[in-house]
């Protein structure tokens, strides 16, 4: 650790795992019911699972991103953070928040929009603490070296943050409140968050390969700047069936087909760079961690969003299995993987445990990556005939259902390998196993570093 | 890539194009928020009954288990045009009862079926909710779903 203040990290990624663990569980629940539909209906029914399911998810991401920003914004900036004080202030506001509305969904208190079914004091919560954020980061940058990755990443944040005042939007018109619901869902996700990805993905390969600052920052605004240019306009692949003009058909699927570009991009950027890095990290976990993230994120944002993104494909695939086998890897290898690598690189150093074997934790990685990859497979043959049975032929829903019950089952057994992987994986940061502490290699400093 | 392609190149085309994409982006939002309202959704009115419906379907999170324009969870079918599948769509008083009867059968209690909690509506609410089905049922949705099965 050069920087002191980056211990703060240490609190984000410790809550934020925690809350990837309930998020899991949630999931495997919901998972069960599916296949067992009478389990727990009447004391939790799945809508309430499915809530807490989603929402943890996402709060833990953003504490990923933001521990990672405490972490990663000293060691770019070469100072100190800000205040330390308003970091911890904001991680309790945030852990408060999170567990205020996951105790008000048991007793059955939550709005109702998709995702953004927080009660409005957590939703003000949640803004107040962004806002903290932004100050103490930005003074801290603002004080410090700016460089390409803290500028993409501060953009991102702030953005994100900018439109989350779309989550207080909820206009009376069905159809108005969709549309801009999805510039919080999809300007997240398929926008600004892609900017924080590839900033925290570049620190990583920066620090993992040792290649030359330029190429990477280089490497960094070309995929950024695809991003934006298809995810912007790429909201209208989300326009298409709900109220909205005709034109968005077009639109959204010519723009949207261009979003696989930055997720590609950022694939070859992990292996190019691997390639041409002439150093020798020890830490092989979070290479693996960052090089699994931007290919599952290729394969689960990118091929599996192009699969169903054109307009003539998605009038049938619209709102089935295949939504939900997209949602899943997409989700999982460019957000969960990537939170996933930030920790697997800081945590050895913020607790001063370097270098370190991380066995366990690439085990972790192989078990979640292909339960992951297998749940994919079943709910996207389960989308498949879905689409087929009630969108072709015109087979009422939950006749439909009934015929996919073997493809429920696999996904839950998929979901127990994807638990057991993620159990692992918080066991294997945080608890050391002194048999895989090892010995510092002889300093050899690389040339051109 | 090619050294004609500078970082600052890179960076200031990064800046530039996306205020461009942003600029035309809300251009576009602009018009079709005009176009929601005076078009797609014109052919029943807001009424306050109709956005009461709108608060009984977010109160009890329907979303977490239907789709409502193909949008929503995977787990109970699509209400967006529940309505037509009933065929009760134009006649409001069978709407109203349809969904009643409905509702009030619920949960089924039947082994190996997917169950619908009982949300303790009361007839005033059930009115509402019918009223929101409906309206959202006749907005312009480009001709989704293929079929009535939703």
């Amino acid at each position: 650790m050069k920087y002191e203040t980056q211990k703060v990290a240490y609190a984000y990624f410790v809550c934020a795992m925690a809350l990837f663990a309930i998020q899991v569980l949630g999931g495997l629940l919901a998972g069960w019911i599916y296949v067992s539909p009478n389990f727990l209906s009447e004391l939790l029914p799945f809508n309430i699972i499915r809530m807490i399911h989603t929402n943890a998810l996402i709060v833990w991401l953003l504490l990923g991103f933001f521990g990672a920003a405490y972490f990663l914004v000293p060691e770019e900036s070469e100072r100190e953070i800000y205040s330390v004080k308003l970091a911890y202030l904001q991680l309790a506001i945030l852990v408060v928040g999170t567990l205020g509305a996951v105790g008000s969904y048991l007793v059955g208190i939550h709005g109702g929009r998709e995702f953004l079914e927080q009660p409005l004091w957590v939703k003000f919560g949640i803004l107040v603490a962004a806002l903290i954020f932004l100050f103490n980061i930005s003074m801290t940058v603002l004080a410090g070296k700016k460089t390409a990755i803290t500028n993409v990443l501060l953009m991102g944040l702030w953005l994100l943050s900018l439109l989350w005042i779309f989550a207080f939007i909820n206009p009376d018109n069905l159809s108005l409140d969709k549309m801009y619901w999805w510039f919080v869902v999809h300007l997240w996700v398929e926008a600004t968050w892609e900017l924080v990805m590839a900033a925290i993905l570049a620190f990583l390969l920066l620090k993992l390969t040792g290649v030359d600052r330029e190429v990477v920052e280089k490497w960094l605004y070309v995929i950024v700047a695809t991003a934006l240019f298809s995810g912007i306009l790429g909201t209208g692949h989300h326009f298409y069936w709900i109220g909205l003009p005709g034109y968005w058909q077009w639109i959204g699927s010519i723009f949207s087909t261009f979003e696989v570009i930055p997720f590609f991009l950022m694939m070859s950027f992990a292996f190019v760079m691997v390639w041409k890095g002439r150093r020798n990290h020890p830490n092989k976990a979070a290479l693996l961690w960052s090089l699994g993230s931007s290919t599952v994120a290729f394969f689960g944002a990118g091929v599996w969003g192009f699969l169903h993104t054109l307009h003539g494909v998605n009038f049938y695939s619209h709102g089935t299995q295949i939504t939900a086998a997209h949602g899943h890897l997409s989700f999982y290898g460019a957000y969960v993987a990537l939170n996933l690598a930030i920790f697997t690189y800081a945590m050895p150093i913020l607790r001063q445990r370097q270098p370190y074997n991380q066995v366990l934790n690439m085990a972790s990685f192989w078990l979640m990556t292909g339960g992951m990859a297998f749940m994919t497979f079943v709910l996207t043959f389960a989308g498949t005939i879905q689409t087929h049975m009630q969108r072709v032929i015109g087979d009422y829903f939950m006749e439909v259902q009934d015929s996919l019950s073997i493809f429920y089952m696999m996904r839950f057994g998929a979901g127990i390998a994807v638990v057991l992987g993620a159990l692992l994986f918080v066991y294997s940061q945080l608890v050391i196993r002194n048999r895989e502490i090892i010995e510092p290699g002889p300093a050899q400093p690389v040339a051109g570093e | 890539m090619a050294e004609i392609l500078t970082k600052t190149r890179a960076r200031n085309i990064f800046y530039a194009g996306s205020l461009f994409f942003v600029v035309i982006f809300v251009v576009l939002t602009v018009n079709s928020h005009r176009y929601v309202v005076n078009t797609s959704t014109a052919g029943m009115p807001l009424t306050e009954e109709v956005v009461l419906g709108k608060h009984v379907w977010e109160r009890h999170s329907c979303i977490n288990c239907h789709t409502l324009h193909g949008e929503g969870a995977y787990f109970a079918p699509e209400v967006g045009n529940v309505m037509t599948r009933w065929g009760v769509q134009d006649d409001p008083e069978a709407a109203f009862e349809t969904l009643q009867s409905w509702m009030n059968s619920q949960p089924s209690g039947v082994e190996g079926r997917r169950q619908m909690p009982n949300f303790n509506l009361t007839d005033e609410e059930i009115r509402a909710l019918a009223e929101f089905l409906r309206w959202a049922d006749q907005t312009d949705t480009q001709g989704w779903p293929p079929n009535d099965a939703g």
